[in-house]
């Protein structure tokens, strides 16, 4: 009687477990024995895969005389990154500072060439211009650096090994109303400073850069990104049209403290020759001493690099053809059971309704994640060499973030799939579970980025709050806000962060699965 | 004919179903394009360049819910096993699938028409308050200018050819779930592929074959040198993918037992 009473919850515990191991195995059986579906599956990889090797193979790099081998510069962190710009310095090998006032910076565009190889230029404002002090690793590209500038727009700022970037003082320098900048380097600790009149003094920030050698080159410098506008956006896609612009700006009331060995400055215009795309056609810059007075004119910018490299990403267009593949099969995976009344012999053998539905998602899930893993693995290991081979420059990118486009990759098909089941389980009919999860699915990228017919602003909110947001997961190079990218979904910039975009994929999912278990559980099949 | 005709308009209008997606076609087509044409501002760069088109944007959607249509129809008769009735009733299989398609074209244009007609009179209504007006070079939307009304025109006729196209393609593939995923992955996979295609004429070469790219040619009413393919000349590549999917269709559904 006591023995009866005490064992049957433990019977329950395993015959539960056992029973869900059972639930598993039935829905993997069901799975498999349906050949059209497992070829479907299979099919969505390989033709993931064999497009991502396709795009490496097929691409050619425009430039007279073969393909182009650029070099794309990249940062103490290994992010690329432009580094162009004239820079005027001179050593310090040891600690000290350098003060400076700034009474003027101005901006040219370049409109045309004229036949003698002259630029022409007419007065434009660039946001993102800056001149100011600088202490550089070196001349090199690339180099570990820390700045004080003055900008066209965005006040007076520190910026840091090409990612760091913190505001100073609004408004930008004229001869009426100069700005004065000072760093001071102590070490490998470096701090910016700037002031209105040369007597009150705001300390904008400190950062330590690691691994600064001895002796560093320091200075003034100038550069201004090119100027770009979004023209339109039509059938073709959208197209950008910009120019090269230069800055110039004037100096005076340098101060130098510490130990400065030099005797005087060297202009050095920092660029990385023809091979480097961010090399800015027909400007090199220059610079004018007189008395105390220097006038420094150079473009390009310090800053992360968002423009003229392709990323790995492009190799995962086949994915879209995968994924119709994969959510046909996730709603047939649940509907075919409505259709031919299997469902009731399914629910009849397990009672609970919510681990048929678990056990469905795990199966299905683990399945397209192997296929998209094969698939997007595949397309990205094999397609990134090739393009590489054929002189595309490709955004270098850390292994992490290789390792995270690729299972991102697998994990948003394995969860559309799941998405297609839930939306099947709450529709039961075939057609309607399919159409309504492309839409969701395909036709919100399809619009925004690959066939851009909405507007950016209407792209963004629907890249936002569709189901189609998880394909953030594949953007490979990070927006940032002290660089003007005019980004948008089409050229690949994404409203939400990777993982954030993935979240809001989930969460439609995990709302499907349980509207989909609720329905499950009170409706007769 | 006649007969054949009758029993086929009597089973699509007393499905419940047929008036809830006609409705849902119409109604999501002239609200996605009204919101298009909400979410339209004039930045510094200029305004987009062709307003009937974003007034129209809804007809995106609005295929989707016209293909279930037109599937259903077709793969509803097969899920229920009223197919072989219908064949025993109607022998001649060609007959079936064309009184099919009469009935279908007669609802998708009625109902396409009344769609792009709110559309594009949503669009005329909203768009001048976001600075596509008169003023700016933009004269209101109306149907009595050439162009509108070739995209207002063709924008229904488009819709009906995404109605046999999907007819077609049910009758071969004949389950409802694939022969959706059929449809809309044909739809919707030239421009993903146009834009992995290497050169840019490879890419127009993809746009001008592929039966969405090609067709929605026809809502284009400016920059028409910039199309991959001329209005008339894209809606006909859809014309010739309808044409091809109702043959099929119709060959493999005169060969097989249903």
């Amino acid at each position: 009687m006591t023995a009866a009473t005490l064992t049957p919850p433990r019977q329950g515990a395993a015959a539960g477990r056992d029973g869900f191991m059972h639930l598993l195995h039935a829905e993997w059986t069901k799975f498999r024995t349906v050949r059209g579906w497992v070829v479907a599956i299979a099919v969505a990889g390989l033709v993931t895969l064999l497009l991502g090797v396709y795009t490496g193979a097929r691409s050619q790099e425009g430039c007279p005389g073969g393909p182009c081998h650029f070099t794309i510069p990249t940062g103490p962190g290994g992010e690329a990154v432009t580094d162009t710009y004239y820079f005027v310095h001179r050593p310090l090998a040891a600690d000290g500072s350098i003060t400076v006032r700034v009474t003027s910076l101005t901006e040219v565009m370049d409109t045309a060439m004229t036949p003698q190889g002259t630029a022409q230029t007419q007065p434009a404002l660039v946001p993102w211009s800056k001149a100011g002090l600088i202490i550089s690793a070196g001349a090199a590209q690339g180099s570990s650096y820390a700045a004080v500038v003055v900008t066209g727009s965005h006040g007076s700022r520190m910026q840091w090994n090409y990612t760091g970037d913190s505001p100073g003082l609004a408004g930008g320098a004229s001869a009426t109303s100069p700005r004065w900048l000072r760093l001071t380097r102590s070490g490998d600790v470096i701090t910016g400073y700037d002031s209105a009149d040369g007597t009150t003094w705001s300390m904008i920030d400190t950062v330590t850069l690691p691994g600064l050698p001895l002796t560093v080159q320091a200075g003034l410098f100038a550069t201004s990104p090119g100027y770009t506008q979004q023209t339109s956006q039509q059938i073709t896609g959208g197209s950008s049209g910009g120019a090269p612009t230069d800055a110039t700006a004037t100096f005076d009331r340098v101060n130098l403290e510490g130990g400065w060995p030099g005797n005087s400055w060297t202009g050095t215009p920092v660029n990385g020759g023809r091979s480097s795309i961010s090399y800015p056609a027909a400007v090199a810059g220059g610079y004018h001493q007189a008395g105390g007075t220097f006038t420094v004119t150079g473009s390009g910018d310090i800053a992360p690099g968002v423009n003229g490299a392709s990323s790995i990403d492009q190799t995962l267009a086949g994915m879209f053809i995968g994924l119709i593949a994969v959510i046909v099969v996730g709603a047939l995976f649940i509907t075919a059971e409505y259709r031919r009344g299997l469902i009731r012999v399914t629910l009849a053998a397990s009672p609970r309704p919510g681990r048929v539905l678990a056990a469905k998602a795990i199966v299905l899930g683990a399945v397209t994640f192997a296929a998209g893993l094969i698939g997007a693995g595949g397309a990205i290991l094999i397609g990134t060499p090739l393009l590489r081979a054929n002189g595309s420059p490709i955004y270098p990118m850390t292994t992490l973030t290789e390792v995270r486009v690729i299972a991102g990759t697998a994990a948003l098909v394995a969860v559309f799939a799941v998405f297609a089941l839930g939306v099947g389980t709450i529709l039961r009919r075939g057609a309607g579970t399919v159409a309504a999860v492309l839409t969701a699915v395909i036709l919100p990228y399809l619009l925004t980025a690959a066939f851009p017919v909405l507007p950016t602003a209407a792209a963004n909110w629907l890249l936002r709050v569709a189901p189609a947001a998880g394909f953030a997961i594949k953007q490979v190079i990070p927006q940032y806000p002290q660089v003007d990218g005019g980004y948008a979904p089409f050229q690949g910039y994404f409203p939400l962060a990777p993982w954030a975009g993935f979240a809001v994929t989930c969460g439609y999912a995990a709302l499907a699965l349980t509207l989909a278990a609720v329905l499950l559980r009170r409706r007769d099949a | 004919m006649r007969s054949a005709l009758h029993a086929e308009w009597t089973k699509l209008r007393t499905l419940a179903s047929t008036f809830w997606l006609l409705l849902a076609a119409a109604a999501l087509t002239a609200t996605v394009s009204a919101a298009a044409a909400t979410a339209t501002r004039c930045p510094s760069g200029g305004c987009p360049d062709d307003p009937t088109k974003i007034s129209l944007t809804g007809i995106y959607l609005g295929q989707v819910v016209v293909a279930v249509l037109a599937v259903m129809t077709v793969s509803g008769e097969y899920g229920t096993g009223m197919i072989r009735l219908t064949l025993t009733a109607c022998p001649r299989r060609i007959t079936v699938l064309a009184t099919k398609a009469v009935i279908l074209t007669g609802l998708i244009l009625a109902t396409g028409t009344v769609a792009v007609f709110v559309s594009l009179l949503a669009g005329r209504l909203i768009l001048p308050g976001h600075g596509i007006d008169p003023a700016h070079g933009y004269p209101a939307l109306s149907l009595g200018d050439g162009p509108v009304l070739r995209a207002a025109v063709g924008s229904v006729l488009y819709l009906t050819l995404i109605g046999l196209f999907s007819l077609g393609t049910a009758a071969a593939v004949r389950d409802a779930a694939a022969a959706i995923g059929v449809v809309l992955g044909l739809l919707f996979l030239f421009p993903i592929i146009a834009t992995v295609a290497g050169s840019q004429g490879a890419a127009r070469h993809v746009q001008q074959i592929g039966p969405m790219t090609a067709g929605l040619a026809i809502q284009a009413t400016t920059g028409l040198r910039s199309l991959p393919i001329g209005p008339w000349a894209g809606l006909g590549v859809l014309a010739a993918w309808a044409a091809g999917a109702l043959l099929t269709g119709g060959l493999l559904l005169r060969q097989r037992d249903a």
